[in-house]
């Protein structure tokens, strides 16, 4: 593993017992000694703590010093209200190309007089060098070298981080602030990844071991790998780049509508101007060929990504592939997404996924698998 | 009581007269994670050794339990499939996986004993 990135928190995953992996270039826990399952439902009954270092921290300052000139500089690439969004507040967008595909999913905050982007590790170099090419000449863009990254998700959460940053506790789903600490500024965003309530924290690399060991202190947080991550944004109806949206799939066949806001679409105020904007915008008034579904499976066999998916239990052609499959420790049973036709994206219609040379029934079904518990 | 035998593939085979019972070892089971599905063969399947009669999926990944000899399936473990978890609980105890009537005994012998599959698996 020798071209490996490692994270600053890598002394403390070994140290934890963690399995490490290669994921997207660097060297990642992909569980404990827990275990996937556990960690998986640990995090949904108490918290479970997350490196998410190996993610893209990216400051956007306009170089004209007004706030709106990045925001609206960002909105030429992302189809989402940029310069609707509130100070102290964050956002879920994507980066689309010409072919109205997403390049990426982002988070981007408004922090005053610049916009601060957590972006997919995968991307993070293209992501840079898309923005750098279309709005270097109106922004500053860069990455950030010197702050880790961690995820504190779970219904304890709030608890935990309140231990150690009073203010957190304040906070709503979405909300972005900085707040003092023995562990420095941190800069925390009442998000995630996992469906739960909880937290993403950037601090100093050279506080971040500390500030991980504080808060696997209080007694309700765990270390929990990149294994119960996947399962648990699966459960939560989240995609994962390069999986379940990628640049050939598009917003409307994503089922992902809700990421642009009305001001955005047609008859908007500002209506297009980003990638990909003509096919992106007429699908969402007249739908699109497919869709991103939930399927469930019938049977206790996990349908994974690639299993072919058919219209019937014999012949045919496949009318998709699972995008991610798996297990959902908290559902019970094998929960998996997939895009089929849209005559065939309605609830509960049957299809049938390819296992070992079977077809075995499964269910067209909404998302989330599992409500979220987000604190609004 | 003839000694418990294992595989390169971990499994352990536990002679019971011209039978055998076949299972996975512990640190199999630890290397798959939670295993969150078990597939069995049908008890009276004839099968030739490396046929792959067991489909077991863990948190992780498929993977597959061969024959380890020439035989018939006599029994099958249902409670596994039943509760796959069983399988990291007492993989080498309750957990067993089929039961197995063995058509050539000395296709055993190749097998590891005890001692030799501890150093195998290092």
């Amino acid at each position: 593993m020798s071209d490996l990135k490692r994270t600053d928190l890598y002394d403390l995953h070994l140290e934890l017992g963690a399995k490490m992996v290669p994921f997207a270039g660097y060297e990642m826990p992909v569980q404990y000694p827990m275990g996937v399952m556990k960690e998986h439902l640990h995090t949904r009954e108490n918290a479970g703590l997350f490196d998410v270092s190996h993610m893209g921290q990216v400051i956007v300052r306009p170089r004209s010093g007004a706030y709106e000139d990045a925001a609206a500089a960002l909105e030429r690439l992302v189809p989402a209200s940029v310069l609707g969004l509130k100070e102290g507040r964050q956002r879920y967008g994507l980066f689309t190309n010409e072919e109205g595909g997403i390049l990426d999913d982002l988070m981007f905050a408004n922090r005053g007089d610049h916009l601060f982007l957590v972006v997919n590790a995968a991307n993070k170099e293209a992501d840079l060098a898309h923005m750098q090419a279309h709005i270097g000449a109106d922004c500053e863009i860069g990455m950030i070298g010197d702050r880790a990254l961690l995820a504190l998700q779970g219904p304890k959460a709030e608890a935990a981080l309140a231990a150690i940053a009073p203010q957190a506790a304040g906070m709503k789903f979405m909300d972005v602030a900085v707040i003092p600490s023995d562990f420095g500024d941190l800069w925390i965003s009442r998000s995630g990844y996992t469906g739960e309530d909880g937290f993403e924290i950037s601090v100093e690399s050279a506080r971040a071991t500390d500030l991980a060991r504080a808060l696997l202190a209080h007694p309700a947080v765990a270390p929990i790998g990149l294994g119960a991550r996947d399962s648990l944004r699966l459960e939560a109806g989240l995609c994962l780049h390069g999986h379940d949206i990628d640049a050939t799939t598009t917003p409307a066949e994503a089922a992902l509508e809700w990421a642009i806001q009305k001001v955005r679409r047609r008859g908007g105020a500002r209506e297009g101007g980003f990638p990909g904007a003509a096919r992106i915008l007429e699908e969402l008034e007249n739908g699109a060929v497919r869709r991103r579904v939930g399927i469930l499976p019938e049977g206790r066999a996990p349908m994974r990504e690639g299993v072919p998916l058919f219209a019937a239990e014999e012949g045919g052609e496949p009318v998709g592939a699972i995008t991610s499959g798996g297990f959902g420790p908290s559902v019970g049973r094998p929960v998996s997404m997939s895009y089929v036709p849209t005559a065939m994206s309605g609830e509960g219609t049957r299809i049938w996924g390819e296992l070992r040379g079977k077809r075995l029934p499964a269910t067209v079904t909404g998302l989330p698998f599992r409500p979220a518990n987000y604190k609004r | 009581m003839e000694a418990t035998k294992y595989t390169e593939e971990h499994e352990w085979l536990r002679p019971e007269g011209d039978h055998v019972v076949v299972g996975i070892t512990s640190h199999a089971a630890e290397q798959l994670g939670d295993v969150v599905f078990v597939e069995l063969p049908e008890p009276g399947t004839t099968v030739s050794k490396d046929d792959e009669v067991v489909v077991i999926e863990s948190v992780k990944a498929a993977s597959d339990i061969l024959a380890p000899v020439d035989g018939e399936i006599t029994e099958v473990n249902e409670a596994i499939v039943e509760d796959p978890g069983k399988v990291n609980e007492d993989p080498e105890g309750a957990a067993w996986f089929f039961k197995m009537k063995v058509d050539d005994p000395s296709q055993l012998e190749e097998f590891m004993d005890e001692a030799a599959y501890k150093e195998f698996i290092g």
